[in-house]
């Protein structure tokens, strides 16, 4: 069964409608990567989770059960967390303080998750008595990442971890990520990097236009041509794609521009 | 020299610890619920009138009763969140602020209604002030009151810096949409707020009424030195606030001492204009407050 189901979700913020009905699943221990153009909706497809939009119709399942009207405290008390692309750490607040925060609904001894984290972020460790807003863009990343952990969450949502990254960083953040899936964690991640994110991908879905297009394995979408014209920058050149797998992907658009703030 | 420190520097001092307690409501109201609470000076009124009933009833020294008022207060406070502020939570912030205008009006009517418009006082007589090292003079209703604010603002450190709830409250001020993703329970660090606020206001307003005395107006006085202050060190930031509370009481003291020839800069009378000037200026040239990229 799927950890997490969005079931024909359709809706948006006040009058507009970004989604049309869409529909995807996170399967136990999986990667799964949504990836379109701007504006496909995949952000907010992330928000529907945690119920911040306003849905007009379909459901979110988590484990079997509808939390499609859950207030968003309660659904991270049930172990989804989230990072949002941007304002996705406290940045006033130490390093220390924001883990202390993501372990905020933990009522037991959270020290030795946040060993832990520190085990994964070590440049973290050096900083904890910093304020989070004085730190780069990448270790910033790493901060709002371990908030997210402290929880053992029972999966994780990631908007765009790499947005206005240097390409060492993202190699880097995409490490860790799978580190966290191979720790058990099922992720569930919005990438513009197309190809590296769909490199890692168990499963990964096309979203245009607020519509699913097109869903397949990640090399299954790597392959494709339809996705190597729109979001890999080489049109027709689906066996570069495809042999592209480890490139820093360049040119496939990633750098939005965004300075991670 | 003496006069200088004697009849500027430390009523600028005395002045600016009750701006700072005052301060720190005003900008965690802003940093948390977002929303500029005009309220906030009638909540100081409140607290005052509070003490002064205490005082009435039991005798007790105005620093004895200052725990209960700000209880009192501090309860009030919760009340008009949950009848009047909460219903506006969802709407946009411009309706808290209007709310909170009618509250200002309401709190001040009750007042004026409650215990009537004459002046009343908390510390009745004149104390002789301490003469220390032959020259510096300082009453002891004066060392009680920079005394309380240092332990009030120092409480407020402990609370912000080492407790669960506190650091929470200094997440949700950096951003509420994120403390809500992260799990906090948004409620209740906007209750932890009124509390810290209004408790702290009532403090401020006990505070001035021993320095001067009870009027249904002195909470409104002391608003907009107040907000100046928040402004100054930085909406949201309650550290900066306390800085910023010390700046302009001292500043407004200042611009009245005779810095060029016999005459004062600035007839004590224009002293109000002092702290309005520097957040007109503050709001044009630096609106994110004199701390600007430090983060406290």
């Amino acid at each position: 069964m799927a950890v997490l189901e969005l079931d024909n979700i359709t809706g948006g913020y006040g009058e507009t409608e970004i989604l049309h009905g869409v529909s995807l699943k996170v399967e136990a221990a999986a990667v799964t990567v949504i990836i379109g153009p701007n504006g496909a909706g995949k952000s907010t497809a992330m928000k529907a989770v945690f119920g911040l939009l306003r849905l007009s119709a379909g459901r979110v399942l988590l484990d079997g059960e509808d939390i499609t009207s859950m207030a968003t405290e309660q659904v991270v008390r049930h172990g989804v967390c989230y990072v949002p692309q941007t304002a996705n750490i406290f940045p006033s607040l130490t390093v220390e303080e924001n883990l202390e925060m993501g372990a905020y609904v933990r009522k037991d001894d959270y020290r030795p998750r946040m060993a832990e984290i520190y085990d994964l972020f070590p440049p973290l460790a050096e900083k904890r008595r910093q304020a989070a807003g004085t730190l780069s863009g990448g270790q910033r990343q790493m901060v709002a990442m371990g908030k997210a952990l402290m929880l053992k969450p029972k999966i994780l949502l990631v908007d765009e971890p790499t947005a206005g990254l240097s390409p060492k960083f993202r190699g880097e953040i995409f490490r860790v990520i799978q580190d966290i899936n191979s720790a058990g964690v099922p992720i569930l991640m919005v990438e513009q990097n197309a190809k590296q994110a769909l490199s890692i991908a168990d499963r990964a879905y096309v979203l245009v236009d607020g519509r699913n297009r097109l869903e397949d394995t990640g090399p299954g979408l790597l392959a494709n041509r339809e996705v190597a014209e729109m979001f890999l920058g080489a049109g027709g050149a689906s066996v570069g794609a495809a042999s592209g797998v480890n490139g820093s992907g360049a040119g496939s658009g990633a750098g939005s521009g965004a300075n991670g703030a | 020299m003496m006069d200088f420190i004697n009849f500027h520097l430390m009523p600028g001092i005395i002045l600016g610890s009750i701006y700072a307690l005052g301060g720190i409501g005003i900008s965690m109201t802003f940093g948390i619920l977002r929303f500029a609470n005009f309220a906030h000076g009638e909540t100081m009124t409140l607290g005052a009138y509070f003490a002064f009933t205490l005082i009435q009833l039991t005798g007790w020294h105005p620093i004895a009763v200052l725990p209960f008022a700000m209880i009192l207060t501090a309860v009030v406070a919760l009340g008009i969140d949950r009848v009047f502020y909460k219903p506006f939570r969802a709407r946009p912030a411009i309706m808290l602020v209007i709310a909170s205008f009618g509250m200002m009006l309401m709190i001040r009517s009750a007042i004026q209604f409650s215990w009537g418009v004459q002046l009343k006082s908390l510390m009745p007589g004149i104390q002789r002030p301490y003469i220390l090292f032959d020259a510096l003079r300082i009453s002891p209703k004066h060392m009680l009151i920079i005394g309380s604010a240092l332990v009030l603002m120092l409480a407020v450190h402990v609370l912000l810096s080492r407790t669960k709830i506190g650091k929470a409250m200094r997440a949700m001020a950096d951003s509420p949409e994120l403390a809500r993703l992260t799990g906090i329970d948004t409620e209740m660090v906007i209750r932890a707020t009124w509390v810290v606020g209004a408790s702290l206001a009532a403090a401020a307003g006990v505070l001035l009424a021993i320095d001067t005395h009870v009027e249904t107006m002195m909470g409104f006085k002391l608003l907009l030195p107040v907000f100046a202050a928040a402004i100054l060190g930085g909406i949201g930031r309650p550290y900066g606030a306390m800085a910023g509370g010390l700046i302009i009481g001292i500043a407004e003291e200042l611009s009245s001492y005779a810095w060029i020839g016999n005459e004062p800069l600035l007839a004590p009378g224009y002293k109000a204009g002092v702290a309005f000037a520097i957040m007109v200026a503050m709001l044009i040239w630096r609106p994110s407050g004199l701390f600007r990229g430090k983060v406290f």
